[in-house]
């Protein structure tokens, strides 16, 4: 039987200096072409910035900064309008390369399979074969602790359970690059503490590099060594915050006096950032 | 059984008992309605006569043909238009307004431009059925969350496997729907034809039957052809509840 | 927020050229028709619209459209006030709609058609028989999509209008009605159509009068040219009625749903 620590790649603490980027963004910005009657819309940068092998990296912002922009060009399920993005030293062009997985915000689940199915689904595309897909599909399941539910479908799951589906369908094909869109976003505060943790133990034990993208700051406090903090739309880093935390932690460190600080600096850097933003959207609401 | 079920067959029960006694105690006459019973034995009746199975065929073949070519002919043609929206934006209110043309009108052109065969017959039920496809295809593919697109993407899937492992099971409530339309428009376009000028067919026997006060064989057909379309229709409910009721719809 | 509405000027454009694309595609293709089967099978649009004018003029064809529009008249004020009627009835009472519900979907479902020998021996040919097919067809998708308008609406609204202490006439007024009504009237205009088709289909069956009687004479004198008259005057006056029934349901649905909601 696998053992997580098979699943990973060779793990680089995050405080080595200057080890390789896993994922690098030189100069990218993103913007959307005008729709009729309205102007074009630049939603993203220009950004660049590496992402360390082996990080857990969050990106905070304003809503409708461009967070997911960036996270859907990161990934390549959008090309970006300049710039260039690498993973792995090789460029993304618009095609999801091989090793990125994405968890999305929205319930991503496939209503007509069961659990089990759904967490296979990437290895039968694959072709990978049968004793090897069940294995893996069976460590994801226990992983995320799915057990008594593989024969379940998505309808009879909360919302949290859907959730952690569509991890453990990441997972199996045990991506390198973990992107994942505000995935706690819909679930309620308790859940998303208990979520946040097995989301450190996944990182921990697969070794991979994971990019998180919230708005809840907590949250990006308490699960990364780096946050980035975006500026309203055009979305780019005015700062990116080191938290220095041990790569064993886990929610308590919540009691911390240091954790407290660091939220504090998050919010100061984001308050002004904020209401540009929410000027932004009421802006474009007298327009409309 | 629920109590509104209860109810229901207990007022279809009943409603059938009271036709009976209407007709037996002369309260309706036989020239209009025959009673319950004497359709029942004119449908055991019918069963027995090769002359009914072979009218019988003849339709069903008709609907099964209109109804296979409808069926993919308007998924394709469905599909095409959700990825061609230019297409899609100059034919949308000809389709909008599509089955508010009573399409019969035209039956009588069609008779007089491929003749009293059944290609005719069968070219109205496709036309009518198709564009229902159509539709529910659209409705469908709209109705697919972007997200699940975005995962077959995340999973590196090609054009065909999108379509076959993620789009067509999601949109397939809808196509769903579309089928069970297209089953009864293909229906309605064949005996619609078949009543009106046509020498072969159900459609045409139960008509011969009204000309010749045959109410008896007239009822007796009119229950058999109802009885089939709602035995189909019954089924692909059944199916399309068992899949929405997976999915917590 | 970024896909903020387009100006009003472009959407009547687009409104306006989009039929006007899809008649000169229609017509183009009917001439092309014309040039591949000839004269005998299909005549070519100019003709046959000088024809169907010529047509209109005559005295002799005034009483057959009068009886087809005087029955179409009669049955589609029974299919919508019929429909409407029952429909508040069942939705507005929880255990009766559900047992009248499926009965209807079946019969909604059933091919109609099949039934008409059985009108005609009820009402006996003529107007009556015509009519009331005509509102067999429609009566139960305005029904239909009654019982499902009141009983959609969102449960949310009644509680907000009964915290606001609205009387029962004022909750009807101010809350159901307008709640309902956009889907209300998506059944009418399904009811519509469907009530044109029956009564279109009672005539071209078994009938001495009307645009359906002409078309059955017309078979058998292969007078294509008439066929075709009545087929497109009956086509044109389906879809222009179904236009405007349809921007008439686009108004109320801006009003009833959600910005961004509406298609």
């Amino acid at each position: 039987m696998r053992t997580a620590a098979a699943f990973a790649t060779p793990v680089t603490p995050a405080s080595a200096a200057a080890p390789a980027p896993h994922a690098r963004l030189e100069g990218v910005t993103r913007v959307y072409p005008a729709r009729s009657g309205g102007d074009e819309v630049h939603a993203l940068g220009p950004i660049s910035f590496d992402l360390r092998q082996g990080e857990f990296f969050s990106v905070v912002g304003p809503s409708g900064c461009g967070k997911s922009t960036l996270l859907d060009v990161l990934s390549g399920l959008a090309k970006p309008t300049e710039g260039t993005v690498t993973f792995e030293g090789a460029p993304v062009d618009g095609k999801v390369p091989d090793g990125v997985g994405v968890v999305f915000q929205e319930d991503a689940s496939f209503p007509w399979l069961s659990v089990e199915d759904n967490v296979a689904f990437g290895l039968r595309r694959a072709g990978t074969d049968a004793a090897e897909t069940r294995r893996r599909v069976e460590f994801a399941i226990g992983f995320m602790g799915l057990r008594d539910f593989r024969r379940a479908y998505p309808s009879q799951l909360s919302g949290g359970m859907r959730q952690r589906v569509c991890i453990a369908r990441t997972l199996v094909m045990q991506p390198r690059l973990i992107l994942l869109d505000e995935p706690f976003g819909a679930l309620d505060q308790q859940t998303r503490l208990l979520m946040g943790d097995e989301l450190l133990r996944l990182w921990r034990e697969t070794g991979a590099t994971v990019m998180l993208i919230t708005h809840a700051l907590d949250e990006a406090n308490l699960l990364s060594d780096r946050i980035g903090v975006m500026s309203a739309r055009p979305g780019r880093f005015i700062e990116v915050v080191e938290t220095g935390w041990d790569r064993e932690r886990d929610s308590s460190l919540a009691e911390r006096s240091e954790f407290g600080a660091v939220t504090s600096r998050l919010w100061s850097l984001l308050r002004g950032e904020s209401l540009r933003a929410m000027g932004q959207g009421q802006a474009a609401e007298k327009r409309a | 059984m629920s109590l509104a079920g209860f109810l229901r067959t207990l007022l279809i029960v009943g409603a059938v008992a009271a036709l009976e006694i209407a007709c037996r105690t002369g309260a309706i006459k036989p020239t209009m309605v025959v009673a319950p019973s004497a359709m029942a034995l004119g449908v055991v009746e019918a069963l027995r006569d090769p002359e009914f199975w072979r009218h019988f065929g003849v339709s069903v073949q008709a609907v099964a043909i209109a109804m296979v070519i409808a069926v993919t002919g308007g998924f394709c043609i469905g599909f095409m238009l959700t990825r061609v929206p230019p297409l899609r934006r100059a034919v949308s209110p000809f389709l909008a307004s599509y089955y508010s043309i009573p399409h019969i009108a035209f039956y009588p052109l069609l008779i007089v431009i491929f003749g009293l065969g059944r290609t005719p017959l069968i070219f109205l039920a496709t036309m009518f059925a198709m564009v229902a496809m159509i539709l529910a295809t659209m409705a469908g593919l709209d109705r697919v969350p972007a997200v699940l697109a975005k995962t077959a993407r995340v999973h590196r899937l090609g054009l065909v496997d999108e379509i076959l492992r993620v789009r067509l099971p999601a949109a397939a409530p809808h196509i769903l729907s579309g089928l069970k339309l297209a089953v009864a428009y293909s229906f309605i376009g064949v005996i619609a034809g078949e009543f009106i000028m046509s020498t072969e067919g159900i459609g045409h026997e139960i008509a011969y039957a009204y000309d010749n006060f045959n109410n008896q064989r007239m009822y007796a057909l009119i229950l058999i052809v109802l009885t089939l379309v709602t035995s189909f229709n019954m089924s692909v409910f059944a199916w399309e509840r068992r899949m929405l009721k997976r999915r917590g719809l | 927020m970024t896909a903020a509405a387009p100006p009003r000027a472009s959407i009547s454009v687009r409104n306006a050229r989009d039929p006007v694309l899809v008649c000169a595609a229609i017509v183009i293709g009917w001439q092309l028709l014309h040039e591949l089967a000839g004269d005998v099978a299909i005549t070519a649009p100019l003709p046959t619209l000088s024809h169907l004018l010529h047509m209109v003029g005559q005295a002799r064809f005034l009483p057959h459209l009068g009886e087809t529009a005087m029955a179409f008249g009669q049955a589609l004020a029974i299919s919508w006030i019929g429909g409407v009627v029952i429909g508040l009835l069942l939705g507005g009472h929880k255990l009766t709609g559900e047992v009248a519900e499926p009965v209807l979907v079946t019969l909604y479902s059933l091919p109609k058609v099949t039934l008409y020998p059985v009108i005609l021996l009820l009402f006996g040919l003529g107007m009556q028989a015509k009519v009331a097919f005509g509102a067999f067809h429609g009566i139960i998708p305005v029904a239909l999509f009654t019982l499902n308008a009141v009983r959609n609406v969102p449960a949310a609204q009644l509680r907000a209008g009964r915290a606001m202490r609205l009387s029962g006439v004022q909750q009807a007024r101010h809350i159901l009605l307008p709640a309902a009504l956009p889907e209300v009237f998506a059944g009418l205009r399904l009811g519509f159509s469907l009530t044109l088709l029956g009564t279109m289909l009672g005539e071209l069956f078994a009938s001495q009068r009307g645009l359906g009687f002409l078309l059955m004479k017309a078979i058998d004198l292969h007078d294509v040219e008439t066929i075709l008259a009545i087929a497109v005057l009956i086509s044109a006056f389906a879809v222009s009625a179904n236009m405007a029934l349809l921007a008439v349901d686009r108004r109320l649905r801006r009003g009833a749903a959600p910005a961004g909601h509406g298609a």
